[in-house]
């Protein structure tokens, strides 16, 4: 039975094998892929980082309409919103807009915006150059603020997209960073 | 030599310390049944608040308790055991090997299941109750809002994970060097193929779901966010993540059913099985295909039209081997000379229902049609005919079918014939008009309904109190065969029954096959 026993171990290490590298595949492969995927193909309206403007030509024929959305995520207290509703742009013009945030509460708190563009294959074309949702946004108890956004529309946009929504929801992460601040200790 | 050749140990040490593969299968049954009694109580409790619209008995907090309990202890304690209880009793017979390779490995994997069923089931009397979020636990539900209980939850499902991953590596190492002499791959009995190629897919997917399961405790207690959106994370993440574990999940509860089914249907119709090899191959092209299809249940999620249309169509695909499959067993049935004893009943029941079941599966998956039909009834309906109607009546067939090899006694063939009709009875008293419910637009997982709904429910809780009631006939029949039923003495104990099982002593000594066999088949 020796034989058959270096066999068993021999099928056994294998399997196990595959059990590791399955783990290890939802972590390293699974997540990253996702993230990438997404970001590459503008699935979920996720926006990419920040865009580093080139001297592309204005479309002065052509008017997109940009809508934006802001809401708060669960009990998030803050009062905030986009200054305009909305605005009409020309393709491969620089655009700026601020939205307004006020802290209501007592305490100072951290808030960080999750961007997201309706329809969602317009995500690729939607490019900011400077956006608040590039960082998170401390603010102390009753002040407010200005959070300035700079975007331009791809002149690629697809021509049948005549108004982009653009949507933020804002998260109070002020537990969520204290919780690193103690980890990281 | 001869210290090999004793019985089993004496009293608890017996069970405790068992390597035996059929005393560890024995355990594994009745542990799954157990489950199924527990599991299915849970659904009586559900049923019962469904009578009538309105809220009766239960709180909405607690409603939510159930659906998820119930669909967590019958898709990994009961279904999942059984099966994994009826290959360890089955496979070392079927291929004339006289334990499974890892007999040690083999009585952990049991006994680790136990303490993890303990642990969630504990869940339900901690504060904040038990999980509530539904048996697919969707982050931000499962960890953002989740109960505190959700870290047992998280520890019950690494432990009954472990426990699958040893059980099927067990298999496979079985399989692959302890079959006799003679048996050749292509010569192996049709339940030993699926459970191969399930080992395979549990080996491929458990580690997936405990992957999913950590990212979610790291996101509770570590401070990460693979699934909250403020930190960058997506929620829709886990789905896919959940999903690439949950389709193949599905195959591993089916795949031993089709085997299952693929040995009575042959020894009551007194023919082999027709399409063998065909029957093979569509089983491996189901494992395969399993992989790429997971996203067609997040049709409204938000993909792109692209991903929509590939994951429709690779479902759809889904439809030929299995059809393959369907076809074959009916083929099989074709001019033989049929006997209808109870584990044949319940397998021709398991080919209507489970092909009812399989189209209703089409229907789903249509993305643009799924849009009606998602997180209504139609799919509580659709998912109950293909694992209660597939898997259990299947397991109910195995058991039966084997019961008199395993205990040397025959159950009681009237009572048996009893519980089959009151089960496929009950069974599309509570299923069938919950097809209607859910196209008409009720979701699934709610407490309440509107009233227009009100007689399909009742007739779903009448039929599921039926079908409930049913099981208790089984476990008496199956105690009293096991305690009082008629011996028999016959190796073979069905006429046309084929295997090596049937050539060991009935009822099958402690060991069997010390000395492989030589296959001729």
């Amino acid at each position: 039975m020796a034989g058959n026993d270096t066999a068993i171990y021999i099928t056994v290490a294998k399997s196990a094998t595959v059990v590791v590298a399955m783990f290890a595949f939802v972590f390293v492969v699974m997540v990253p892929l996702y993230d990438v995927l997404c970001e590459a193909l503008g699935i979920n309206g996720k926006t990419g980082g920040r865009y580093e403007a080139a001297t592309i030509a204005v479309d002065e024929s052509r008017k997109i309409k940009i809508q934006f959305i802001a809401s708060n995520n669960d009990d998030m207290p803050w009062e905030f919103g986009p200054s305009v509703v909305s605005m009409e742009v020309h393709p491969g013009a620089v655009n700026s807009t601020v939205f307004l945030a006020r802290n209501p509460m007592t305490d100072s708190m951290i808030a960080q915006a999750i961007p997201s563009v309706s329809p969602s294959r317009a995500a690729e074309y939607f490019h900011k150059t400077e956006c608040f949702c590039f960082e998170q946004q401390p603010l102390d108890g009753g002040k407010t603020a200005e959070m300035p956004l700079q975007f331009i529309v791809d002149q690629d946009l697809p021509k049948d997209i005549g108004t982009i929504t653009l949507s933020y929801t804002i998260f109070d992460v002020t537990d969520m960073l204290k919780k690193d601040a103690v980890a990281s200790r | 030599m001869g210290d090999h050749h004793h019985g089993p140990a004496k009293g608890l040490k017996r069970w405790l310390f068992a390597t035996n593969h059929k005393d560890i299968g024995t355990m594994y049954l009745w542990f799954s049944f157990a489950m199924f009694i527990l599991g299915g109580s849970f659904a009586m409790i559900i049923r019962a608040e469904l009578f009538q619209p309105g809220m009766q008995l239960v709180d909405p907090a607690f409603f939510n308790q159930m659906t998820t309990m119930h669909g967590l202890v019958m898709v990994f304690g009961a279904i999942m055991p059984a099966f994994v209880g009826l290959a360890n009793w089955m496979i070392p017979m079927m291929i004339g090997a006289p334990d499974m390779a890892l007999p040690r490995m083999n009585n952990w994997s049991f006994w680790i299941l136990p303490p993890a069923f303990l642990l969630l089931a504990s869940t339900l009397f901690m504060e904040g109750g038990g999980p509530a979020f539904g048996w697919t636990f969707y982050a931000p539900l499962s960890t953002t809002y989740a109960p505190p209980s959700v870290t047992f939850f998280i520890f019950g499902v690494h432990i009954l994970g472990l426990s699958s991953i040893m059980g099927s590596i067990n298999i496979v190492a079985t399989v692959w060097n302890l079959r006799a002499p003679g048996m050749t791959w292509m010569k192996m009995p049709l339940f030993v193929w699926t459970w191969f190629i399930t080992a395979y897919l549990l080996i491929a997917v458990m580690p997936v779901l405990a992957g999913a399961v950590t990212m979610m405790l790291m996101d509770i207690h570590f401070g990460t966010s693979f699934f909250s959106a403020a930190g960058g994370g997506d929620p829709v993440l886990f789905q896919h993540v959940f999903w690439f574990f949950g389709h193949p999940e599905v195959y591993i509860i089916i795949l031993p059913a089709f085997g299952v089914v693929s040995q009575i249907i042959p020894a009551f119709s007194r023919k082999p099985l027709f399409g063998y090899d065909s029957m093979v191959y569509a089983t491996a092209s189901i494992a395969f295909l399993s992989f790429i299809v997971w996203a067609h249940h997040m049709y409204t999620v938000g993909m792109p039209i692209a991903g929509e249309l590939f994951f429709m169509y690779a479902t759809m695909l889904i439809a030929v081997p299995t059809g393959v499959k369907v076809f074959n067993w009916i083929t099989t049935m074709w001019r033989g000379a049929m006997t209808f004893e109870t584990p044949m009943l319940f397998c021709i029941g398991f080919v209507v229902l489970f092909t009812i079941g399989g189209f209703t599966g089409l229907m789903l998956s249509i993305a643009p049609n799924d849009f009606q039909y998602h997180d209504s009834y139609f799919v509580v309906a659709h998912f109950h005919y293909v694992m209660v109607a597939g898997a259990v009546f299947s397991m109910t067939a195995a058991v039966y079918y084997w019961l008199p090899k395993w205990c040397g006694r025959m159950y009681n063939e009237t009572m048996g014939k009893a519980h089959f009709w009151i089960s496929f009875i009950g069974f599309n008293i509570t299923f069938f008009p919950q097809h209607f419910v859910g196209l008409a637009g009720m979701p699934r997982r709610i407490p309440d309904y509107a009233l227009q709904f009100t007689d399909f429910n009742m007739m779903s809780s009448i039929g599921a109190f039926i079908y409930g009631g049913s099981q208790i006939l089984f476990l008496y029949n199956v105690i009293a065969t096991i305690v009082a039923g008629k011996p028999v003495s016959d190796d073979k104990v069905w006429e046309g029954a084929e295997g090596l099982e049937w050539t060991v002593p009935t009822p099958a000594p402690f060991h069997t096959f010390s000395v492989p066999p030589q296959f001729k088949g």
